[in-house]
């Protein structure tokens, strides 16, 4: 049940003036607009917050269940992704370690 | 609304030395460019993954295409991705990709000494293409916040330099997913990518609860319609860390007579 073409267009016009607005939100007005204390605050949780909630599922559910075993290679590959971070701080080589730990578990043993 | 190329007119009503010279023909324009050349190849591979984990979401070509050209932010379109394919309404994915977005608001805040004088017509501009790595490399090349002619063709040398090694790879990935199987599970490495974001902004214990919270709601939430969970999930997240920074004062608080008897 994937979105349609008249509602995927108005979702990523919206997408993009989203993402423009905040990337201009304190210069692309002539006046000075103070950061409220609030919402300063709430940055700090909030895309981490937006992050986790999507990447979780992806990890442990399927299909809408909560998986029930541990063999699932993906568990491993996320593992095997966060531990890489943490050591050496690169994006794209979390993402290289993470699929080189999938693929073959995937490929080879079917989890 | 692809990036307009630099024109001699971009230079306007900035302060440059010479309006004649053509944004792309100055020395900083290349100086940015080639800082940005460095990470090229991490945005290449960055891009390239989230172009063949857009095209493998089962979200219509043409929709995916249109994202990856006008969206143009990386993070927000995979957290999107997710929710596009399963059906959810349009305000959730908004309010996901807004929340991931927040970051570009310190940001902006960051950007305004160098730009308010710039019109209207170049901040949008600005306001398209300025991704994390721009910041960066911008706020290390002029940590002092004062406008400077040499600064708007840096940061169109960088600016055009990360479109398109964000860009080409990506349409690339789009339109060459298809070769590579689905079984496979490389859209996984979309979810990877967005680990490694999440990873990255753990910075303290509080940051590591709230984004415990955040997963586990998820999980705990999914049952509801609408992808409402993520929405669940974010409010609860929010609260814990507001909690979490609101309890330390008070702990603070009690520890200050022994600090003050020092």
């Amino acid at each position: 049940m994937s979105i349609g073409l008249v509602e995927g267009v108005v979702a990523i016009v919206g997408l993009t003036v989203l993402t423009v607005v905040s990337r201009g939100f304190f210069f692309l007005s002539r006046r000075e607009i103070p950061l409220p204390e609030g919402l300063r605050q709430a940055l700090r949780y909030a895309p981490l917050a937006a992050l986790a909630a999507v990447v979780a599922p992806e990890i442990v559910m399927t299909q809408g269940r909560l998986i029930d075993t541990l063999l699932d290679a993906r568990i491993f590959a996320a593992v095997a992704s966060a531990a890489y971070y943490f050591w050496r701080r690169g994006i794209l080589g979390t993402i290289v370690v993470g699929m080189a730990v999938l693929l073959p578990l995937r490929l080879g043993l079917g989890w | 609304m692809s990036p307009p190329a630099p024109v001699a007119g971009d230079s306007a009503p900035g302060p440059d030395p010479d309006p004649e010279l053509p944004v792309w023909r100055h020395p900083e324009f290349r100086r940015g460019a080639a800082d940005m050349a460095d990470t090229a190849v991490g945005i290449a591979a960055w891009g390239l993954i989230t172009g063949v984990a857009m095209a493998n979401s089962g979200v219509a070509l043409p929709l995916v295409v249109l994202m990856s050209l006008l969206v143009f932010a990386g993070t927000a379109q995979l957290a999107v991705l997710p929710l596009m394919s399963s059906g959810a309404p349009v305000w959730v994915m908004w309010a996901t990709a807004a929340c991931v977005n927040l970051r570009f608001l310190i940001f902006s805040a960051q950007w305004r000494p160098y730009w308010a004088h710039r019109p209207f017509r170049d901040r949008l501009r600005l306001a398209y293409l300025t991704a994390d790595l721009n910041y960066v490399l911008f706020m290390r090349r002029f940590p002092e916040p004062r406008p400077a002619p040499e600064q708007w063709p840096y940061f169109w040398g960088g600016a055009l330099t990360n479109w398109l090694s964000w860009q080409i790879p990506s349409l690339v990935g789009i339109f060459l997913a298809d070769r590579v199987p689905l079984e496979w599970g490389i859209g996984f490495a979309g979810t990877l990518a967005l680990l490694g974001m999440a990873c990255s902004l753990l910075t303290d214990r509080a940051t590591g609860i709230a984004g415990a919270v955040a997963g586990c709601a998820a999980v705990a939430a999914y049952a509801l319609p609408l992808k409402l969970n993520i929405l669940v999930a974010i409010a609860a997240a929010v609260a814990i860390g507001l909690l979490i920074d609101h309890s330390k004062p008070a702990a603070r608080r009690a520890a200050r007579p022994l600090d003050d008897a020092t």
